[in-house]
């Protein structure tokens, strides 16, 4: 333990022991063993039951069940269902953003609009499910209004609300919210002397966004995307709430994994899902923090 | 408004304000209809049809029959939740993010690093791992809804982390201290009397992020079984729907409210060091 103190405030030449003791290491070991306790031992063992069966001896048979055409249907809704909600999510929130340009960051819309997004994008949830039941649910507003006003069933082919199709529209809804938060900072660093330079040399607004602002922006627009897909990837309430019975996505398949101990004849199912969704967070944040890197030049 | 485009101020150019209001407007009435479908939901009379205020009027004035306890239990335990996760961040993120600030600069990624990890870990993954955490907590400490609160210390990390450290970014920390320092002071006075103040609005900030995440979080307490605001809902939501969604409608208000406060805090740090 070097790390006394490097301006020498605290005593020095006593005991190496004293340094020891003094060290201002020790004030950080309530959290590091809080964090092993409850961030890092949770995701070690979701990790690790993967690999052990029922009475406790190592086993590749549940990491193996992940090329079962069950799970592998459900990774493939999931990976889907992102990217597609992530792509929409992505270009309404920069089309917002970009509407928001000029206005005071003080002012009273942007003020109204970051919190609403705040609470939208992570306060959301069970009341996402509530809210699109009432709203396209069998009895829902515009439901009724479709069917009683424009005489349009949209549930002609059946009811989907409940079915992976119907969490495209919450998703969305949660998305746009959170896409504005993140991209929001990014469309601000944009320098105005980079206008007033493109705009000297003749340029008009046209080749500023062309030449100038998409391609400065595009690293950051390429990494709200990701957290995006990581964000929706990672949802769970909207769709527990939505259906108590589905297995669409990966996070219900976990759900019914851990509340029914057996599926698919394996126990410990739960553990080898977890694994497959933490692989696939791993790629999108290592890509994310690629792209975060060279978004980062642009942003001394 | 800043006018004309481009006009008032050379930069960045500004959108028409055809298209400003022509791209809120419509987002902002695609985004309204969910809202007002729960707000009409809400007013239906029934079967009769037309509508009446006669279940708001049931929720406001708490005239709910006794099978929906569960829902007052349930505000009890988040509210109890919320607290808990707030005195854990206090007690033990704060301490750290001033010790690596001021005497540990080389933990500094480090520390970024976990308190950011939890955004790449779901939450649907991490309860997978906390079920046998809690099967030992609860015959340790019993089941006690509290407990849920040091996995909620997890999730609000990267929220809290932020709010805390822009602050610390923004006032000179060391500076602080060794003037505190030189002219006398002891540590406890420094932190006390210098650092916290000074801190204060990236705590609050940090506080009331960490209350809506609490308040908002179903999957871990669901998973492990265990009763809070939004499990509650969810059980209300199947006898009555009505019920739930008017308490979610008042949730969300209550959110709203709160992140309003966060913003005008976090207008506070930015006059102050500009």
């Amino acid at each position: 333990m070097s790390t006394a103190d490097p301006r020498g405030t605290a005593p020095r030449g006593s005991a190496r022991t004293a340094g020891f003791i003094a060290s201002p290491v020790w004030g950080v070991v309530p959290f590091a063993l809080y964090v092993l306790l409850f961030l890092g031992l949770p995701t070690a063992l979701a990790l690790g039951t993967g690999f052990v069966d029922g009475e406790g001896a190592f086993t590749l048979d549940n990491v193996a069940a992940l090329a079962d055409p069950f799970v592998v249907s459900g990774f493939t809704t999931s990976i889907v269902l992102s990217a597609v909600t992530a792509v929409v999510g992505a270009v309404l929130g920069a089309l917002v953003c970009y509407a928001l340009i000029g206005t005071r960051p003080e002012g009273p819309l942007r003020s109204g609009i970051d919190a609403v997004s705040g609470v939208l994008a992570q306060f959301g949830g069970v009341m996402l499910a509530f809210a699109f039941v009432a709203t396209i649910g069998i009895q829902g507003f515009i439901t009724v209004l479709l069917r009683d006003r424009l005489g349009i069933d949209i549930f002609a082919d059946g009811v989907w609300l409940y079915e992976a199709p119907g969490l495209v529209l919450p998703y969305i809804y949660f998305q746009v919210p959170l896409m504005i938060i993140i991209f929001m900072p990014a469309l601000e660093a944009l320098k105005p002397q980079w206008a007033e330079a493109s705009a000297t040399l003749g340029g008009t607004t046209a080749t500023f966004w062309w030449r100038i602002g998409f391609p400065v922006l595009a690293p950051s627009f390429l990494g709200s995307l990701l957290l995006l897909f990581a964000n929706a990837f990672s949802s769970y309430a909207t769709a527990a709430a939505l259906t108590s019975q589905g297995q669409s996505i990966v996070p219900l398949q976990i759900r019914a994994a851990l509340t029914s101990e057996t599926l698919l004849g394996r126990e410990n199912l739960a553990g080898a899902l977890a694994l497959g969704m933490i692989v696939v967070m791993a790629v999108v944040m290592a890509l994310y923090a690629l792209l975060q890197r060279r978004a980062s030049r642009w942003q001394r | 408004m800043s006018g004309m485009p481009g006009a008032t101020r050379t930069g960045v150019p500004t959108p028409s304000r055809l298209a400003r209001w022509g791209i809120l407007g419509t987002v902002g009435l695609l985004f309204a209809v969910p809202i007002v479908a729960m707000v009409e939901f809400t007013l239906r009379r029934g079967l009769e049809g037309g509508y009446s205020l006669d279940r708001w009027i049931t929720v406001l004035t708490f005239d709910l029959g006794p099978e929906y306890r569960v829902l007052g239990q349930a505000i009890g335990n988040s509210l109890v939740l919320a607290a808990a996760t707030v005195a854990l961040m206090l007690v033990l993120l704060v301490p750290t993010m001033i010790v690596v600030q001021l005497k540990l600069p080389q933990l500094r990624r480090v520390l970024e690093f976990v308190c950011l990890l939890p955004i790449s870990i779901p939450a649907i993954v991490l309860v997978v791992g906390l079920a046998p955490v809690y099967g030992v907590i609860s015959r340790a400490a019993g089941s006690g809804v509290w407990t849920l609160a040091l996995a909620y210390g997890i999730i609000v990390l990267p929220f809290a982390y932020r709010a805390v450290q822009s602050n610390l970014d923004a006032i000179d920390v060391i500076t602080l201290t060794e003037a505190a320092r030189s002219l006398g002071a002891s540590w406890p006075t420094v932190i006390a009397r210098v650092l916290l103040p000074n801190l204060r609005p990236g705590l609050l900030a940090g506080a009331f992020i960490s209350v809506a995440v609490v308040l908002g979080e179903f999957t871990i307490a669901s998973l492990l079984n265990r009763q809070n605001l939004q499990t509650a809902l969810v059980i209300v939501q199947k006898d009555d729907p009505f019920i739930a969604v008017i308490v979610t409608l008042i949730s969300l208000l209550v959110a709203v409210g709160l992140l309003l406060v966060i913003g005008a805090i976090g207008r506070g740090t930015t006059r102050r060091t500009s």
